[in-house]
C-alpha cells in the first residue's frame, strides 16, 4: 500500500510539473473539412480546386487580384511598364524568405513562371507573346514581349488553377509533367509533410519569418497575415458528421457544408454561416461537337431555347438564397460580364426550340447524356436538362455513372455508341470563368480544346485579340463578342449560378472574402 | 493435422492467384480513368496521355499484369498513383485502425452475444427470449449507417459521451484510443450481436436437450455449471465458426464504418482508392482482404480440433 501511495504522489508531481512546463499562452489551431482530401500536393501539376487551396497555404505570387478584380503587387514592391507596353519589369519585395530561410530572388522567379506556363492554358497564350524572360538582380526582373498583352499581368495574377505560385528555383525547374517533391514555399503557412496523413489530416503551421505586405487584405491581394498558429484540414467525407462534429465543436469550419443541411447549422447559435459572393459556381452545359447530333450548329442552338436556368438551380440547390440567374457566359457582377444578346435565350421557348430541330433535319439521333450520380451539386442537372430537351423534341439517352467515370469517358473521342458521349453538366468556380482567356471551355482551338472539342476561328481569332489588348474598355467589348460568337456555336451553355456558403464556429473570425478560401487574417476569440 | 495445414497453405496460392487476376481486369475494364482524375477539370486531352504514359496505363493490359505480378511476389506492392507513397507504407499506415475497431467489435460482440444466447436458449419461449429474437432480428435488419448516426445522436450530439467522429491513435493515449472506438465498434457490431446471440441459441437447445446435460443436472451440478461448462463447449462450434465468419464479415462493415466516423483505417483507404480508381491500392488491399480471410477460415478449422477431440484433420 505504502509503495502505491508513493506511486501516486510521484505521479501526480510529475503531472505537476508537466503542467508548469506547459506553454504560457497556448497554439490556436484551426480545424477545417475542405471539400476534398488532399492527395496531390503539387499545384502547378493538377488543376484540382483542392491543390489549389493547399498552393494559397503555402506558396505566395507575385502579383494578385483583389475583391475587384484589380491587379496589385503582392511579392512584388513594385512592377513597371515600358511606354511601348512591351517590357515589364518587376521588382521584388524586401524580406521575402523560403521556408528553408533562403531569400527569395529573381532566380527563383524565372523558372517558376516558365512551370506555370508550360502547365497552365492561360500561361501557354501568354508564352506565346514572350521574347525572353532575364534576371536584372537578384530582385529585379524583366519579361520582354515581342507584341504588347494583357495577359501578362492578368496571368500572373490569376487566381484559380494553375496559379502562378513562386517556388524555389531547384524546385520550379521540376519537369513540368513531374510532380515536385519538395514544399518549400515562401507563403504564411508551413507545410508540415511529416504529419501529412491522406484520408485523416494535412497540418500547416505558421511560417514565422513570413513578411505581409502593410495593405489590409483584399480578395487575394493585401497582407497575409496567419493569426492561427496551426492549421489542420481533416478528411470527414460524411456530409452529415461533418456538422455534427462542427455542432461540437470538434471541427472549426466547413468549406461547403450541404446545402440541404444549412437548416440545421443557421439555428445553431454557436455557428456562423457565411456566403461568400466570391465563392460562387457557374453551372454549365457541354456539348461534344465531335458527334451527332451536336456536331450540327443549329440542333446545339436549339439547346439553348429548350433550357431555362430556374429549373436547374431549384433542382439542385433548391434554396433562393444560394442561387442566381445569370445568362451572361461570365460571372454576373465581374468585370466582364454583360447580358447583351441573352434576351430571348434560356427561358424555356420549346417552340422555338422545335423550330430549330425542324430546320437542321434533327432525325431523332438519341443523345447521350452523361449523369453524375454521386455528387450532391451536380447530380439533378442531367434529369432536368433531360426533361427540357424532351419537350423541346430531343430524344435523349441519359446515361448515369459516378463522377470520375465521367471525368475518364468525356476524355474518349469515340462515337457515344462507342463508349463516347454527346453532353454532360458541370460546375466551375467564378475565378475560372472570369474572362475569354482563362474560361477553359471557350478554347475552339479543335483538337487542342477541351473535351467537346469546339473547333471555331472566329471564337480563337476573339480569344487571341483579347490576349492582345491591355485597355479594360476594348476587353468588355471583344467578352461581349464572345458570348455573342459563344451563343452562335454553342461551345458551353450556362445554366446558372449558386454560392457554397462556408460554416465556422463563432469563434472563429476575420474571413476574407476571396475567390479561393483563404485562411490568412482567420483568427479563434476566445 | 500438419499435413492438413500444409496442404490448406498451399491451397491458397491458387486462391490468391484467381483473385489478383480478377481485381486486375475488374479494374482495367470498368470505364474510368486514374489519369484524368489526377489530371484535374482543366486539362487537355494531351496532359491526361501524358498522365497515362507516366503511369504504364498505355502499355498493354497483359503487359501491366506481369509488370504487376513480378513487383507483388518479390513483395513490392507499388506505388499508389495519388499519394505518391507505398502502397506498403499506407496500409502500414492504416492497420492499427482496422485492427483496433475490429477487436473492438469482436470483443463487444461475443461478450454480448454469447451469454444472451445462452439465457435465450435456457429461457425459451419466455418474455426474454423473444427480446433477444426481436433485438436480433432488428439487428440484422438495420444498416449499419442507420445504426450509427442513431448512436451518435444519442451517445455524442445529444448525451454528450463520446466524440462524434475520429480516431486517436494508442500511441497518443489509451483513453482517447478507447473512447474513439465505442462508439463505431458499437455500430459494427450490432448484425455480428443478432448472428451470434442467434446460433448460439440454437445450437445451446440442441444441446441442452442432451443426456449428458440431464446427468449434469442429476448430479447436482449448478445451473451456471451445467449451461457454461458441459452445454456451451458442446455447442461452441457451430458458434467458433460464426464468430471466424463475423470476423471475415467484417472487412465489409469497416468500410462504412470507418467513413461515417472518419477513422483512417484500411476500409477508408479502400473508400478513397476505389473513388480515385487508385488501382495499386485497390489491388493490393483487396489482395490482403482475400489472404486475411482465407487465414481466417483456416484458423476457424484448427480451433475445431481444440474444441472438439472427435475432430482430427
Amino acid at each position: 500500500m505504502y509503495s502505491f501511495r508513493k506511486a501516486i504522489l510521484a505521479a501526480t508531481c510529475v503531472g505537476s510539473l508537466v503542467a508548469m512546463a506547459a506553454p504560457a499562452s497556448a497554439q490556436t489551431t484551426l480545424r477545417a473539412v475542405m471539400h476534398s482530401d488532399l492527395k496531390i500536393l503539387d499545384p502547378i501539376w493538377t488543376t484540382a480546386y483542392i491543390v489549389r487551396n493547399h498552393g494559397y497555404m503555402i506558396y505566395d505570387t507575385l502579383l494578385a487580384q483583389d475583391e475587384k478584380g484589380a491587379v496589385k503587387p503582392q511579392m512584388v514592391e513594385k512592377y513597371e511598364v515600358s511606354p511601348d507596353n512591351k517590357t515589364y519589369t518587376f521588382t521584388l519585395r524586401d524580406g521575402l524568405l523560403w521556408h528553408d530561410g533562403k531569400p527569395v530572388t529573381s532566380e527563383d522567379c524565372i523558372p517558376s513562371i516558365k512551370r506555370w506556363a508550360a502547365k497552365d492554358a492561360m500561361g501557354q497564350k501568354m508564352m506565346s507573346f514572350v521574347d525572353t524572360i532575364d534576371m536584372v538582380d537578384a530582385k529585379t526582373f524583366t519579361i520582354k514581349l515581342k507584341e504588347p498583352t494583357g495577359l501578362v499581368l492578368l496571368g500572373l495574377s490569376k487566381p484559380s488553377s494553375n496559379v502562378p505560385f513562386m517556388m524555389p528555383k531547384r524546385v520550379a525547374e521540376t519537369d513540368p509533367s513531374k510532380q515536385i517533391e519538395d514544399f518549400t514555399g515562401s507563403g504564411p503557412f508551413v507545410f508540415a509533410k511529416d504529419e501529412w496523413k491522406p484520408g485523416d489530416k494535412t497540418v500547416y503551421v505558421k511560417f514565422d519569418k513570413y513578411k505581409p505586405r502593410s495593405e489590409p487584405p483584399s480578395g487575394m491581394a493585401g497582407g497575409k497575415v496567419a493569426k492561427i498558429d496551426r492549421v489542420e484540414w481533416r478528411a470527414i467525407s460524411d456530409a452529415q458528421q461533418a456538422i455534427n462534429a462542427l455542432q461540437k465543436g470538434e471541427i472549426d469550419m466547413i468549406e461547403q457544408p450541404s446545402h440541404d443541411l444549412l437548416g440545421s447549422l443557421k439555428k445553431d447559435a454557436n455557428i456562423d454561416v457565411i456566403v461568400s459572393p466570391m465563392l460562387k459556381n457557374q453551372y454549365v452545359f457541354r456539348p461534344n461537337h465531335l458527334h451527332k447530333p451536336f456536331d450540327n450548329p443549329k440542333v446545339r442552338q436549339a439547346l439553348w431555347y429548350a433550357f431555362n436556368q430556374e429549373d436547374f438551380l431549384m433542382a439542385t440547390i433548391g434554396d433562393e438564397n444560394y442561387i442566381k440567374v445569370c445568362k451572361e457566359l461570365f460571372i454576373c457582377g465581374t468585370s466582364f460580364a454583360s447580358a447583351k444578346g441573352t434576351e430571348d435565350i434560356l427561358s424555356s421557348n420549346f417552340k422555338k426550340a422545335q423550330e430549330l430541330l425542324k430546320e437542321a433535319n434533327y432525325d431523332g439521333t438519341p443523345v447521350v447524356l452523361m449523369h453524375s450520380t454521386d455528387l450532391k451539386v451536380l447530380t439533378n442537372l442531367a434529369p432536368v436538362a433531360k426533361s427540357l430537351m424532351e419537350k423541346a423534341g430531343f430524344k435523349v439517352d441519359m446515361q448515369s455513372m459516378d463522377w470520375q467515370t465521367v471525368v475518364a469517358r468525356r476524355a474518349k473521342k469515340d462515337p457515344p455508341n462507342a463508349g463516347g458521349w454527346n453532353a454532360f453538366l458541370t460546375a466551375w468556380v467564378t475565378a475560372d470563368v472570369l474572362n475569354p482567356v482563362s474560361t477553359g471551355y471557350l478554347n475552339s482551338s479543335c483538337d487542342k480544346a477541351l473535351f467537346g472539342w469546339p473547333c471555331d476561328e472566329t471564337m480563337e481569332k476573339l480569344r487571341d485579340d483579347f490576349a492582345r489588348t491591355s485597355d479594360p474598355a476594348k476587353q468588355k467589348e471583344i467578352s461581349e463578342a464572345v458570348q455573342k460568337r459563344n451563343i452562335e456555336i454553342t461551345a458551353e451553355i450556362p445554366v446558372g449560378e449558386y454560392v457554397s456558403p462556408m460554416a465556422f464556429r463563432k469563434n472563429v473570425k476575420g474571413l476574407v472574402i476571396a475567390p479561393a478560401p483563404v485562411f490568412w487574417n482567420l483568427e479563434i476569440t476566445k | 493435422m500438419y499435413g492438413y495445414l500444409f496442404r490448406r497453405l498451399i491451397g491458397t496460392i491458387p486462391v490468391m492467384l484467381v483473385v489478383a487476376v480478377f481485381i486486375f481486369l475488374m479494374l482495367r475494364l470498368t470505364p474510368s480513368d486514374p489519369a484524368a482524375i489526377l489530371a484535374g477539370d482543366s486539362a487537355t486531352t494531351e496532359q491526361v496521355a501524358k498522365i497515362r504514359g507516366q503511369l504504364g496505363l498505355d502499355r498493354p493490359m497483359v503487359e501491366q499484369f506481369f509488370i504487376w505480378s513480378a513487383k507483388v511476389l518479390t513483395g513490392d506492392l507499388g506505388e499508389s498513383f495519388f499519394f505518391k507513397k507505398t502502397v506498403a507504407s499506407l496500409i502500414g499506415e492504416r492497420i492499427e485502425p482496422t485492427l483496433s475497431l475490429s477487436l473492438f467489435t469482436i470483443v463487444f460482440a461475443v461478450l454480448i452475444a454469447v451469454p444472451l444466447g445462452v439465457l435465450a436458449a435456457y429461457r425459451q419461449g419466455s418474455w426474454v427470449d423473444r427480446i433477444v429474437m426481436g433485438f436480433s432480428v432488428l439487428g440484422f435488419s438495420m444498416p449499419s449507417f442507420v445504426v450509427a448516426y442513431l448512436l451518435i445522436y444519442l451517445f455524442a450530439v445529444w448525451l454528450d459521451w463520446l466524440p462524434v467522429q475520429g480516431y486517436q491513435r494508442i500511441a497518443e493515449g489509451v483513453g482517447g484510443w478507447v473512447r474513439g472506438l465505442i462508439l463505431p465498434s458499437l455500430t459494427l457490431s450490432v448484425i455480428f450481436v443478432a448472428l451470434i446471440a442467434r446460433m448460439t441459441r440454437t445450437s445451446m437447445l440442441e444441446v441442452l436437450s442432451e443426456d449428458y446435460v440431464r446427468t449434469a443436472r442429476a448430479k447436482g451440478q449448478s445451473e451456471r455449471k451445467v449451461l457454461f461448462r458441459h452445454a456451451l463447449r458442446n455447442a461452441a462450434v457451430p458458434i467458433v465458426t460464426v464468430i471466424g465468419l463475423s470476423i471475415a464479415l467484417l472487412i465489409g462493415g469497416v468500410i462504412v464504418t470507418e467513413s461515417v466516423f472518419t477513422i483512417p483505417g484500411l476500409g477508408r483507404l479502400t473508400v478513397d482508392a476505389v473513388t480515385a480508381r487508385d488501382y495499386p491500392v485497390i489491388q493490393a488491399v483487396v489482395l490482403l482482404f482475400s489472404f486475411v480471410y482465407v487465414m481466417i477460415n483456416l484458423a476457424v478449422d484448427m480451433t475445431y480440433t481444440v474444441l472438439d477431440p472427435r475432430i482430427r484433420y
